[in-house]
């Protein structure tokens, strides 16, 4: 029998757990040329902020092992025009819509998730307060418990009461819990983890650093233990807190891995670039796998790898 | 505008095409691929990305090539143009017939073809030119009059001169050493293939200072010119946004583009050149901009000394720095058709 992989963001029952990482899938419409928007659980878009951002000059991309590094710099044409012209597309493909969040001040944060409450659709604000790619590192809200929380609590306080808040954080801090911890006590429904690593690749030929921004995010499987490690230790500390997963999820068994460390929903991100169809590709690998696992609903093997008896529970044939 | 809209008809496609043949062209390879509805929709100018190493490959970004040819055999077959320098591209050249690879495309804007038959030159650097060949075509087709002007640092790195002489009015080739045609580089001839071959359009496709040049000197004889560029891709399909660079739109507004979905083919002079690896300081969202109709009285809200001033300050500094690290040399190396 299928398994049965509709899991809940908030109010809203999603399908399956499996959504676009933010800022791999733009706002969906490329990626609708490869793949049914409407048939995976969400769109996570790129970040939006209150005005145009024209991001960091080029290289902004360098291939490393497993791995790539990014400086786009959150490029983006800003809110007003996600209001008028991404949303109202998502929408019309019957697409659910997790809007990603940035600002450079705990103020934009808020206004952006007052004007994201107006509108009609969004199924939940992710807050990104850990881009790597700003111009210091001060406005990494994610690596300084207070600062999270300073950012969080204003996203709630002006974010619609129905709408799930989840803030996305950076690996690149000593204890991870503690930011977690702090953004789930400033208000934070769940969590979204990881963002890319600050990494940097210089070209042996140029004798340059390969980026033009210097330092960029690390992405891709090169990535995924780590996210494997942040989520476990989140989910053990904070079992109650929905867990948006993501980091080198490249297939189906990737996805159970970090579902399996206790995230309850799976974002795919330098997959993407990759397989443009690569969500729905997961999507059918990680139904096969839990059918072969006799797994009848995907919500019993999150966290699992926690409880021994869980982890017994799953029998697997190799 | 948005290839969303038009998926059933013209958009691009994933398919997985199995290799036919792979063989040495001089010092490039040229590899062609049984991909039917590729071929189909295929119009000159457009690319496709090719996905490299098998799988569980660590290399995870996307090889973007123009399109040298398509063929109706076979259910249709597309082939491009390589060279074999990173490790990429070596592996696609260790391809064999009958393995599979999965490619995306057609993608990007194609090469706009004119109404009347007007005098074409098409000018091409390396292995560029091999974008070029299928456009001739089409041009032909149209009763344009072909001319070609090819150049690269040597004789076997000129791609397609035989085929150019053989099938166009002219052929013009210039090598850097001089050991094929004319030595120098394509832009010391343009002037006067121009005038021999009373030129009404010009098409170029190579490394961007050669598009840059010619783009000059296009603009000296006032006639149009539409260059297909190579920047860095990721994805190939527009949503990885790293192969931007700042074209003015046709408001006046520069905007930092996608090279992938808005190009790659764009009008010369619509290119700022000289801003090609930075953000001009009054690109659409460049730190400092402002849009000419604010939007509401929020934005006064913001309290002075805010993060916004340094941000903009730190940008500033940063735009005053050379275009490119490293100048022109590492132009010749671009990730996305070369390693």
């Amino acid at each position: 029998m299928a398994p049965d992989l509709r899991v809940r963001l908030g109010t809203t029952e999603l399908p399956n757990p499996i959504m676009t990482a933010s800022g791999c899938a733009s706002s969906g419409r490329e990626l609708a040329q490869f793949i049914d928007v409407s048939k995976i659980g969400a769109i996570v878009t790129k970040s939006v902020m209150l005005a145009p951002r024209a991001g960091r000059p080029t290289p902004r991309m360098a291939e490393t092992s497993s791995g790539m590094l990014n400086s786009i710099g959150l490029q983006g044409p800003g809110i007003d025009a996600f209001l008028q012209r991404d949303l109202p597309w998502l929408l019309s493909r019957g697409a659910r819509t997790v809007a990603s969040i940035a600002g450079s001040t705990v103020d934009e944060y808020a206004e952006l998730a007052a004007r994201l409450s107006d509108a009609a659709g969004i199924t939940a604000i992710e807050v990104n307060i850990s881009c790597p790619n700003v111009e210091h590192r001060g406005q990494v809200f994610a690596c300084d418990p207070v600062d999270a929380a300073a950012v969080v609590e204003a996203v709630r306080a002006r974010a619609r009461h129905d709408l799930p808040v989840f803030a996305k954080l950076s690996p690149d801090v000593t204890d991870i819990v503690a930011i977690a911890r702090s953004c789930v006590s400033a208000g934070a429904d769940g969590l979204s983890m990881i963002n890319t690593l600050l990494g940097m690749a210089i070209d042996t030929d140029t004798l340059r650093p390969a980026l033009a921004g210097l330092t960029g995010g690390l992405s891709g499987p090169a990535i995924r233990p780590i996210a494997v490690r942040c989520i476990y230790q989140v989910r053990a500390a904070l079992p109650d807190v929905p867990i948006i997963g993501m980091g080198g999820v490249m297939t189906g068994r990737d996805a159970l891995e970090l579902l399996l460390a206790g995230a309850s929903m799976i974002a795919v991100g330098t997959a993407i670039f990759h397989d443009p169809s690569a969500c729905a590709r997961i999507l059918r690998e990680l139904d096969d796998e839990l059918l072969k696992s006799g797994v009848r609903r995907v919500t019993e093997v999150i966290g699992a790898a926690h409880d021994i008896r869980g982890a017994v529970g799953l029998r697997r044939e190799h | 505008m948005t290839a969303g809209e038009h998926e059933a008809e013209t958009g691009p496609m994933q398919v997985r095409g199995t290799v036919l043949t792979v063989r040495q062209v001089d010092a490039y390879h040229a590899i062609t691929i049984v991909a039917p509805g590729i071929a189909a929709r295929f119009k000159p100018g457009q690319f496709v990305a090719v996905a490299v190493g098998g799988p569980d490959t660590s290399m995870l970004l996307r090889r973007a090539f123009s399109i040298h040819d398509v063929r109706p055999d076979h259910g249709g077959t597309v082939e491009f143009v390589f060279s074999a320098g990173g490790r990429g591209t070596r592996w696609l050249a260790e391809r064999r017939a009958r393995d599979t690879l999965d490619l995306t495309g057609p993608l990007g804007r194609p090469f706009p073809v004119p109404r009347d038959p007007v005098s074409c030159l098409l000018v091409g650097g390396g292995y560029g030119s091999a974008a070029l060949f299928a456009l001739a075509d089409r041009l032909r087709e149209r009763r344009c009059s072909v001319d070609f002007l090819l150049g690269a640092a040597s004789g076997d790195k000129v791609f397609g001169a035989l085929t150019a002489r053989r099938t166009s009015r002219s052929a013009t080739i210039t090598t850097v050493d001089g050991s094929l045609g004319v030595r120098g580089i394509v832009t010391d001839m343009l002037g006067q293939v121009i005038h021999e071959a009373r030129t009404d359009v010009i098409y170029a496709c190579g490394p961007m200072p050669m598009l840059r040049q010619v783009t000059a000197l296009a603009r000296r004889y006032d006639i149009p010119v539409q260059v297909a560029v190579e920047e860095a891709m990721a994805c190939g399909v527009g949503v990885c946004m790293t192969c931007v660079l700042p074209v003015v739109g046709s408001d006046g507004i520069t905007r930092m583009v996608r090279s992938c979905v808005d190009g790659p083919v764009f009008r010369g002079e619509q290119v700022r050149w000289d801003e090609v690896g930075t953000i001009p300081f009054d690109a659409f969202g460049a730190p400092g901009w402002e849009p000419k109709v604010r939007r509401g009285a929020d934005q006064g809200a913001r309290p002075p000394g805010s993060p916004r001033q340094p941000a903009a300050a730190s940008a500033a500094d940063r735009s005053d720095r050379p275009a490119r690290p490293g100048g022109s040399r590492d132009s010749a190396k671009r990730p996305g058709h070369g390693t």
